[in-house]
């Protein structure tokens, strides 16, 4: 009631949603992040209340975004003190006055809108600057290499060497301890060293031999006119990214002990620049090949360089040069462009980092917004249970049809300790799904898991299928996962009837025919050298119990014997119905078979009601016909003829006379005019 | 009856409800809405189930809806109730909530009047 008078004071101008409690509220902020304009919370509430809001949208960064206002009937100024701190922008006590709210509510709206548009036209402008410089000095630099004869690498080599040292020289001494920014300035100036090459003839440049003293001498003015070309700029003199290049430029051969060139400066009186850029640009040309010289090994350049061969340098320095020296091979090595590129785009996202927050631009939001009907259509159309989940804070969204199905809300804090939850999925079901997603990796984040759940009392059997994903950090941090759950239930029911029904003889329950041969084979086959037999059973007088007791009767009558032959036999046998009144049997023995057909023949014989069973019975051994089952079965159905023939209600093992025997076997339906045809 | 009787029945502030609803239109909406709360039915469930955290809360929003609606009456006795539960209980409640209950009859009684005579 309290949100419907707010509702009708805000009025026609503003898309309001409005959130039962503070777990809506924070589902809503989570789905709809900066698109939402202005929050009006109030503290008391069911499920978490304003605090809790708050807490969870500083821990986000949303309140940085997201204007608050605080509307409450709770005016201690305890709370509204911790509101403050919390960073709501606003505290509205009850009762407002309808238009007091609309007023605040349109500043504070106004106030952030303009922000954010501030925040983007300077984070457009960040970016593109950035970009641009470096493409320019990316350009320049390469130039000039172009025409040295250099690799191209030269110039990356140099900032990587820059970079280290810079950021380990200033742990060392608070003097040279730079600001990130300065040291990316510096960085990007370095690769601007040598530009006054340009003016030096290319005969002298790429001599191959030693340069005599004339032409040492215009070689050396590299350094004069590259700090010339910069003071000459027409525009950006005081742009310090100039100066510390006419640092480098000019006193890039300068050396500790005043013995470098063009001015003979000494010790700190050449700028920390010139004089980091000067040991990483000695190294590399130690380690580099060139026209006039080889490359020397990693370990003679340092040393050289440390023994003082190619001039003094700051002893700090060099200091820091040997700490670094185990890895830097590694780090240099890594140095290709991909990796150079990678480090830019850092420095960008720290940049843009620091200068908060950043909203996203309009045209972005404009295409999430489409992705988000999208997602949403589909997830209506689709009648699967699809879900998200975000690790933290740890909660389940449900599409509307999934909540719907599974009679929950749509949002679920910490599903892991949800009850209902719990109850649905089973606890073990749950950990499985998490701990397998968990486990996925970047390049395989799919799992796909088979369970039971309970609906409404109800278990039924699902499928889901989720995607886990990971964040883009090294290592990449496991966020959450997307997936769906179908319902297979009913497939998966009919399947088991399905192959019930392929494989089982619908009177009896015994395997039929087919099923008993795959099987049979498969048991031979998984245990050679195993002694088997195989027997034919065949009911005697079949037809007069069903003539003079009816059909029913009979069926009741091969439902017994079934029952008998299930009990007579033990694990691993097999038991199956392969004709009107004949059964089959497979079964393993030890010495000899006789005892176990003995045995059976007999519990086989008996009354059922007044019907008198006997049964006649082929059998055949592996030992002596092999183990083909054709074979085994034609030999079993030949003895059986051999027994009907001597007068029925017996058993006989197969033996080579009985090869020219017919077969007994009758039609499983049972069909009279056949059973009558052969005598019967 | 008007309004402004119904306001003097169930003793609330009629001027000061006006001077920040700012029109008597959007204040007779809402007095109507009343009816249909259902906090105060939540609150005596919540203390014959001895659920005092949902009876807090709707105490609470009581309090808040008379706020802003100046019913002046049940505006104290429901916030006298509030600070009461919100510190768990105490020997008041009782006499409390039996004040509650009388005067948020009397606020219905009032609405209802005015709403069969609209």
């Amino acid at each position: 009631m309290n949100r419907s008078i707010l509702t009708d004071m805000l009025g026609d101008e503003y898309d309001i949603m409005e959130a039962e409690n503070g777990v809506e509220a924070v589902s809503l902020l989570q789905k709809y992040g900066n698109s939402i304009s202005l929050l009006l919370l109030d503290i008391v509430m069911p499920e978490m209340d304003g605090f809790g809001v708050l807490t969870l949208m500083n821990k986000h960064r949303w309140i940085q975004d997201i204007p608050v206002i605080m509307i409450s009937a709770e005016n201690a100024s305890v709370h509204v003190e911790r509101a403050y701190e919390m960073g709501v922008t606003d505290f509205i006590s009850r009762p407002f006055d309808a238009l007091i709210l609309h007023r605040r509510v349109v500043n504070t709206i106004l106030l952030y809108a303009k922000q954010k548009r501030l925040i983007d036209l300077v984070a457009d402008q960040i970016y593109e600057k950035e970009q641009q410089s470096s493409l320019m000095v990316d350009i320049l630099s390469h130039i000039v290499e172009f025409r040295n004869g250099e690799s191209g690498q030269h110039v990356l080599h140099i900032r990587t060497l820059t970079e280290l040292l810079l950021k380990y020289l200033g742990n060392k001494d608070s003097r040279y301890q730079l600001s990130r920014s300065e040291i990316a300035m510096i960085c990007t100036a370095s690769a601007l060293h040598d530009i006054g090459k340009i003016a030096i003839p290319g005969e002298i440049l790429n001599k191959p031999g030693r340069l005599t003293d004339e032409e040492f001498a215009t070689m050396k003015t590299h350094t004069l006119i590259g700090a010339a070309m910069l003071e000459a700029l027409p525009v950006h003199q005081e742009e310090p990214l100039i100066k510390k290049a006419y640092e480098i430029c000019r006193w890039h051969h300068e050396r500790y002990d005043g013995r470098g060139y063009p001015d003979g400066l000494k010790g700190d009186e050449i700028p920390i620049s010139a004089q980091i850029v000067a040991l990483a640009d000695v190294y590399d040309a130690l380690t580099s090949e060139r026209v006039y010289k080889k490359a020397f090994s990693h370990e003679k350049a340092v040393s050289m360089i440390l023994d003082g061969q190619c001039g003094q340098f700051n002893p700090l320095l060099m200091e820091s040069l040997k700490e670094i020296e185990p890895t830097l091979q590694e780090e240099m090595k890594g140095d290709t462009d991909s990796k150079a590129n990678q480090r830019q785009l850092q420095n960008v996202a720290e940049e843009l980092l620091r200068h908060e927050d950043l909203s996203a631009s309009e045209r972005t939001l404009q295409l999430l917004e489409h992705e988000r009907m999208k997602y949403s259509f589909f997830a209506d159309m689709s009648e699967e249970i699809q879900f998200e989940y975000t690790a933290a804070p740890s909660m389940v969204t449900l599409s509307p049809f999934g909540a719907k199905k599974l009679g929950m809300e749509e949002i679920l804090m910490d599903p892991h300790h949800n009850e209902k939850v719990l109850e649905m999925f089973g606890p073990d079901d749950l950990c499985a799904i998490s701990g397998a997603l968990r486990s996925t990796s970047p390049e395989h984040p799919i799992v796909k898991y088979d369970h039971e759940i309970c609906i409404n009392g109800e278990k039924r059997w699902m499928r889901t299928i989720a995607r886990a994903m990971w964040s883009a950090d090294e290592p990449p941090r496991y966020m959450g996962a997307i997936g769906k759950t179908t319902d297979i239930h009913d497939e998966r029911v009919q399947m088991d009837a399905l192959v019930q029904m392929a494989s089982h003889d619908p009177l009896t329950g015994l395997f039929n025919h087919n099923y008993a041969k795959q099987r049979i084979q498969e048991r031979i086959e998984s245990r050679v050298g195993g002694r088997f037999a195989l027997a034919i059973i065949d009911l005697d007088y079949f037809k007069s119990a069903n003539d003079n007791y009816g059909h029913m009767f009979g069926d009741h009558v091969l439902i017994h014997m079934a029952e008998q032959l299930r009990k007579s036999i033990r694990g691993g046998d097999i038991a199956a119905r392969v004709g009107g009144d004949e059964f089959l049997l497979f079964l393993e023995y030890k010495d000899e078979p006789d005892m176990a057909i003995k045995r059976i023949f007999h519990s086989l014989i008996g009354k059922y009601g007044d019907f008198q069973i006997s049964v006649s019975m082929g059998v055949v051994c592996t030992e002596t016909s092999g183990t083909d089952y054709e074979t085994l079965f034609h030999a079993a159905d030949q003895a059986l003829y051999a027994v009907k023939r001597a007068g029925r209600g017996q058993y006989r093992f197969y033996d080579n006379t009985m090869q020219e025997m017919l077969s007994v076997i009758s039609p499983i339906d049972g069909s009279e005019k056949e059973t009558e045809q052969r005598g019967e | 009856m008007t309004l402004k009787e119904c306001y003097a029945e169930l003793e609330g502030d009629y001027e000061g409800v006006l001077a920040r609803l700012r029109s008597e239109r959007m204040v007779q909406k809402f007095v109507l809405k009343f009816l249909n709360d259902k906090s105060y039915e939540l609150l005596v469930t919540s203390l014959e189930t001895g659920n005092n955290d949902e009876a807090f809360r709707a105490a609470h929003t009581i309090k808040g809806v008379c706020q802003n609606l100046s019913f002046t009456k049940l505006y104290e006795s429901s916030s006298q109730l509030t600070e009461c539960l919100r510190s768990g209980t105490g020997p008041e409640a009782d006499a409390l909530v039996r004040q509650v209950e009388e005067d948020y009859k009397k606020t219905v009684a009032a609405i209802q009047a005015l709403q069969t005579e609209l």
